[in-house]
């Protein structure tokens, strides 16, 4: 909590004004009931009709004060927390992006999503409430009491007595409450879960006749959900009846001790009036400060998770090296890797690619392929060994170094809501030369062109009014437009038809002599023309050489190779 | 009554007094609560009334003519706190009823509305969001919920207690009543004027923000391509454009929102700082007998305290009539959404003679079938096609040439517009639903898992299915040396986000699922294509056994699957085009040899 107020620290001064106009607001709205009773009690002896005039007037004006005090304090506090949620959320994008793959997996992607929309969000209500209520309520409480003892200290004691039994109830209930509303939720979420796998699963369930079945399933989370709403619902009712009782009973014991204060000349009957009202404002300062409690527990969970966001350090460290260029563009020397630190998801993988030279990398799903592409592109960093491009540690390329060096398509490529053109150029200082001709050796300009608006049509999220060949089309297209010095296509083309991977690959050759390709594939007739095709299987190199070589030397190649014989791809 | 109005007028005009109705049915459905809520709810609110009066009682004796009048205060203050202990409790028990009324209603509701869901022609969900769907379920039914839980109660409390102070007030004094004829109305316009001009703002607000919150998930979802292009400062910069967006409709709309409580506080304390002028004047002359007692001018200071409070008791309901106002109109719109889908037509139920199926064979015919999902685009054109019991029949052609709309006719989740499908001669529309989609096991593209164990999701299909069954069935398909490696084996729970499981690994769970079936006939629907070639070969054998006696129909994505198939249609553009063996379709030299032969060039 304390690391986020630090977002606030540019707004104190503006803070402290809000705080001051709001006080005086808070005080004009409390020197009323004092006015009126100063009206029955005094002026109304003198008998003179114009002073009663006066002092109504006088409080008109008070209101007009407390009017003005208010909304003038609630419009800066406004201000204020617009400014420091936009910070803090910018801020917590912002790491978000420059999270390394091993902090965003702990963090897990659903999980940085709610902090950035529902923690940010729960953040900034708080802060807004705290300066709209957290000034008021507090002066309300404190004010009411202070001008309460001035006016008769025995009667405001008899009050006093009161707030803390308020108080503790309406805090522990409140407290209590919490929990079963989390279990409210979660129930919620198990009823949310069942309707939305019956909707997705809607025809299987129909085949197999479980509309029944299903209806069994869904009545037990519901029935849950109902008996924890009802629950919660009954624990948490009983602070209002609570309150309410206990501030009426206050009111009672004050008038009962006022008997028998008049009685003896110590106290007017009109304090009596004053003392009714000022016991309802201050009890509604305790119902918002008691709020305020529970809010505050959720904000402080909140904010201490957008805190463990913004305080993992970075992990992407550059260190100094001198070159010592062999020729070979990309080398992989012992390398080995494990997601979770158990068992070793990549192990000794060793191999050297030549600059301009195409390598290939087939294996089933699981056998680590992708792996190898983002220890290339430092998204994780090797347990063990060593990756140099030209001869450099990889670990000496600043992440802006890296990111010009290689052109990426990955195999769940990200295409997001905006024009093609503006998918293919991706935020990058190009040309529009560059994507054209880009799109051209991708074997995109075609479709493309043949779209009305060409290359300004409007994407949706995730691409999906392209088709699966299109989309890589387009991922490959954005690969090359920075012109990389070395081209990964991680499972790029399996959506491509075979004339169009074949024109893809010729034109590959042409354009781009002088680009390494790394060429990642469950398909052996991708990779077949590559200058060297690594097979990989749980993790370890099983066979090394050009498609020829390997279809003598290494089984599982020509067991993946058989089984694809005839498997031409309809789309 | 809803339904015919809602044909009659395609303009979506609200049928407030409709939904008003069939909400009302609800809840008298509950008559047992409701009216035991409606009693409690007067006759708290009767208690809660009085204490003022009793404290103004207990004031006036205080300052009785010739000292306090003790016996008059104490008898008063009693009656205060039996009053108000009486009304919490009183509230209280009401509460809970109101939580039980609604709770009992909302799970109705949603019970209704998920078994009507059941009931939907699949043809719904293909045109409905699940996310709008749900939304119904979750966000609408607890709308109406809090309105019936919360804003009833509210309403029925305001109701008696602003006529009540009302009255308890004009008994007090008639004349500063008038008071209020000046203040009330401007306070209920002012409310009006400004929530009219504040409701667009905050509208405006919640959009940006979800815009905003829209924006950061797509990029997250491609947190990795950014990085790898090294665009995080590009992206955080267009985020940062909407963030100030964001942020500042949040500031308009708070701006404009500032002034509303504060200025109905204002005019409150306007109308008691008249209380306090009038109130104090008729108190000056009643005091000094200018004013006799009994006249409708006449008051006692017990009597201008009594006013105060009540005062402050009638303003506040006032001022959140048009609060609720709101809730309500939401709360409609919310309910209407929710019996839109529960009018909705379900599947038409079977012809009244519908034939029950005991002994299935298999034999298929489509006889001259024309579908469309919309009128103007159709879909299949004159389809024919006849499989005999136990041959597999293999559809291909491009996407959207219609292979799967056959799947869905032959299931029955869409009826043909003309033609007929036959299943052993017996047309299928004269077969109880039932009976025929449980002649046939599916095996699709789009893998279906549900929240529940390994053994549940291979069992789904077979009731009383037996460990070794689907341990068997999990064998069939290769799934089963993957399924011992999790940590709870068969009983391990799979989920969404749990259990790290690829989509080729849930597509052979509901192969595993599918060699539990007896069912006589068999449909594939890509259902390999998440498989990796070598697994796929390995459960090639089984999957031979599985197809083994049984009519199929195989949709598929690589060729190698469909060659040695009974009968292979080429579907184009809703007409089969090609239909024939492997060897006869290469020797036509058609679209399918074509796409043969490219593989090898």
């Amino acid at each position: 909590m304390k690391r986020i107020l630090l977002y606030l620290k540019p707004y104190r001064l503006r803070m402290l004004a809000g705080f001051t106009v709001k006080v005086t607001g808070t005080m004009a709205e409390l020197v009323l009931p004092y006015i009126l009773t100063h009206i029955l009690e005094n002026v109304i002896l003198k008998q003179n009709v114009s002073e009663i005039v006066f002092y109504g007037v006088v409080m008109i004006v008070f209101s007009i004060i407390a009017c003005l005090g208010n909304i003038i304090a609630n419009r800066m506090a406004a201000r204020v927390t617009t400014n420091f949620s936009k910070a803090m959320r910018r801020d917590l994008f912002t790491k978000t992006l420059y999270l390394s793959g091993a902090d965003t997996d702990r963090f897990t992607v659903a999980s940085l999503e709610s902090r950035i929309t529902t923690d940010t969000y729960n953040v900034h209500n708080f802060i807004g409430m705290m300066q709209r209520m957290g000034v008021r309520a507090p002066i309300l409480l404190i004010g009411g009491i202070a001008l309460t003892l001035v006016m008769d200290r025995a009667l405001a004691l008899v009050m006093i007595a009161t707030l803390p039994i308020i108080f503790v109830t309406v805090y522990g209930i409140s407290r209590k409450g919490v929990p079963l509303y989390s279990n409210v939720q979660k129930s919620t979420d198990s009823m949310v879960r069942v309707a939305r796998e019956d909707i997705q699963g809607i025809r299987v369930i129909k085949a197999l006749s479980k509309n029944e079945h299903e209806n069994r399933r869904y009545d037990k989370v519901n029935r849950e959900l109902s008996d924890r709403e009802r629950h919660a619902g009954t624990v948490m009712s009983i602070v209002n009846p609570v309150m309410t009782l206990l501030m009426n009973t206050g009111i009672a014991a004050v008038v009962a001790v006022a008997a028998l204060r008049v009685a003896k000349e110590q106290s007017s009957p009109a304090t009596v009036i004053a003392f009714m009202q000022y016991f309802t404002l201050i009890s509604m300062a305790m119902m918002s400060l008691s709020r305020m409690f529970v809010m505050y527990t959720k904000c402080a969970a909140s904010a201490n998770r957008i805190a463990e966001v913004l305080d993992t350090p970075e992990r992407y460290e550059v260190i100094a090296s001198n070159e010592k260029a062999n020729g070979d563009h990309i080398t992989f020397s012992d390398v080995c890797f494990s997601y979770f630190g158990k068992k070793n998801d990549l192990e000794n993988i060793s191999f050297s690619v030549a600059k301009g030279a195409h390598l290939g990398i087939i294996g089933a799903t699981g056998s680590g392929k992708s792996t190898v592409l983002k220890l290339l592109m430092r998204f994780y960093e090797p347990t063990q060994g060593e990756i140099y491009i030209d001869g450099r540690p990889l670990r000496s390329f600043s992440r802006e170094e890296l990111t010009n060096t290689i052109g990426i398509s990955l195999q769940n490529g990200f295409i997001y809501a905006d024009t093609i053109e503006e998918n293919i150029r991706f935020g990058r200082d190009l040309p529009f030369s560059a994507v054209e001709n880009a799109a051209k050796i991708a074997q995109a300009h075609d479709f493309i062109t043949a779209i009305p608006d060409g290359y300004s049509h409007l994407l949706s999220t995730k691409g999906t009014n392209l088709s699966g060949g299109q989309r890589q089309r387009v991922l490959i297209a954005r690969a090359l437009a920075g012109d990389p010095q070395i081209l990964i296509l991680d499972d790029s083309s399996s959506a491509l038809d075979y004339k169009t991977d074949s024109l893809l690959r010729a034109a590959l050759d042409e354009h781009m002599k002088n680009t390494t390709v790394i060429t990642v594939a469950q398909r052996v007739s991708s990779v077949k023309n590559c200058d060297l095709i690594l097979v990989l299987d749980k993790g370890k190199i099983i066979g090394r050489g050009t498609h020829e070589e390997l279809m003598q030397t290494c089984e599982e190649y020509i067991e993946i190779s058989h089984s694809q014989m005839g498997g031409a791809f309809v789309d | 009554m809803l339904t015919d109005e809602k044909n009659k007028t395609p303009v979506r005009k609200r049928d407030n007094k409709g939904i008003f109705l069939r909400l009302s049915k609800y809840v008298l459905q509950q008559w047992h609560l409701f009216v035991p809520a409606l009693l409690f709810t007067l006759l708290s609110n009767q208690l809660s009334l009085l204490g003022p009066r009793y404290s103004g009682a207990a004031l006036d004796a205080i300052e009785a003519v010739g000292g306090v009048d003790f016996p008059a205060v104490w008898e008063n203050v009693i009656r205060m706190i039996v009053c108000y202990a009486l009304s919490a409790g009183l509230s209280y028990v009401l509460a809970v009823i109101m939580i039980r009324l609604s709770q009992k209603i909302t799970y109705k509701m949603r019970k209704e509305l998920f078994e009507k869901l059941n009931t939907l022609p699949v043809g719904y969900f293909d045109t409905h969001h699940t996310g709008d769907i749900i939304s119904h379920l979750s966000y609408d039914i607890d709308t109406v919920n809090s309105t019936l839980s919360h804003d009833l109660v509210q309403v029925m409390t305001s109701i008696y207690t602003v006529v009540g102070s009302l009255i308890f007030m004009w008994r007090i004094s008639k004349p500063m009543i008038l008071i209020f004829v000046f203040t009330v109305p401007v306070s209920i316009l002012f409310t009006r004027y400004r929530s009219k001009k504040v409701r667009p703002l905050f509208r405006k607000r919640s959009k940006k923000y979800g815009e905003l919150n829209g924006y950061a998930e797509e990029m997250l979802s491609g947190a990795r391509s950014i990085e790898a292009y090294g665009r995080q400062d590009v992206i955080a910069e267009r985020f940062e454009n909407r963030n100030e967006d964001a942020m500042n409709a949040y500031y308009d709309a708070e701006y404009s929102a500032a002034l509303l409580f504060p200025t109905i506080n204002l005019i409150n304390n306007i109308s008691i700082a008249f209380v306090a002028i009038f109130g104090g004047i008729l108190y000056m002359y009643s005091q000094s007998g200018a004013v006799a007692v009994g006249s409708a001018f006449f008051i006692s200071l017990g009597g201008v305290a009594q006013f105060v409070q009540y005062s402050r008791k009638f303003a506040g309901p006032i001022n959140e009539f048009s609060n609720i106002l709101h809730e309500f109109q939401s709360a409609f719109s919310a309910a209407e959404r929710v019996f839109r889908v529960l009018d909705e037509p379900s599947e038409p139920a079977d012809v009244p003679d519908a034939r029950q199926l005991s002994h299935v064979d298999g034999n298929v015919e489509l006889d001259g079938v024309d579908f469309a999902y919309v009128p103007e685009k159709p879909i299949l054109k004159n389809v024919n096609v006849t499989a005999e019991k136990g041959a597999t029949v293999a559809i291909v052609g491009p996407t959207g040439a219609g292979k799967t709309t056959i799947i869905n006719l032959l299931m029955r989740f869409y009826d043909p517009q003309s033609g007929e499908i036959r299943l052993d001669g017996i047309p299928a529309l004269q077969i109880r639903r039932t009976d025929l989609r449980k002649a046939f096991t599916m095996v699709l593209q789009d893998t279906w898992l549900f929240h529940g164990t390994v053994f549940e999701n291979i069992a789904y299909g077979r009731e009383n299915a037996s460990l070794d069954d689907v341990k068997s069935a999990a064998r069939a398909a290769h799934i089963d040396t993957y399924i011992e490696s999790l940590p709870d084996g068969y009983d391990t729970v799979l989920s969404d986000d749990g259990v790290n499981i690829s989509k080729g690994q849930k597509q052979l769970i509901t192969i595993a699922r599918a060699f539990l079936s007896d069912a006589p006939m068999l449909i594939l629907d890509e259902a390999t294509s998440n498989v990796d070639s070598r697994t796929e070969q390995q459960i090639q054998s089984a999957m031979s056994d599985l197809m083994q006696n049984r009519t199929c129909f195989v949709i598929a994505h690589r060729l190698s699957t469909v060659q040695n198939a009974d009968v292979i249609l080429v579907v184009q553009d809703g007409r089969i085009t090609e239909q024939g063996t492997h060897e006869q379709l290469l020797a036509l030299g058609g679209f399918y040899s074509t796409l043969y032969n490219s593989q090898f060039s």
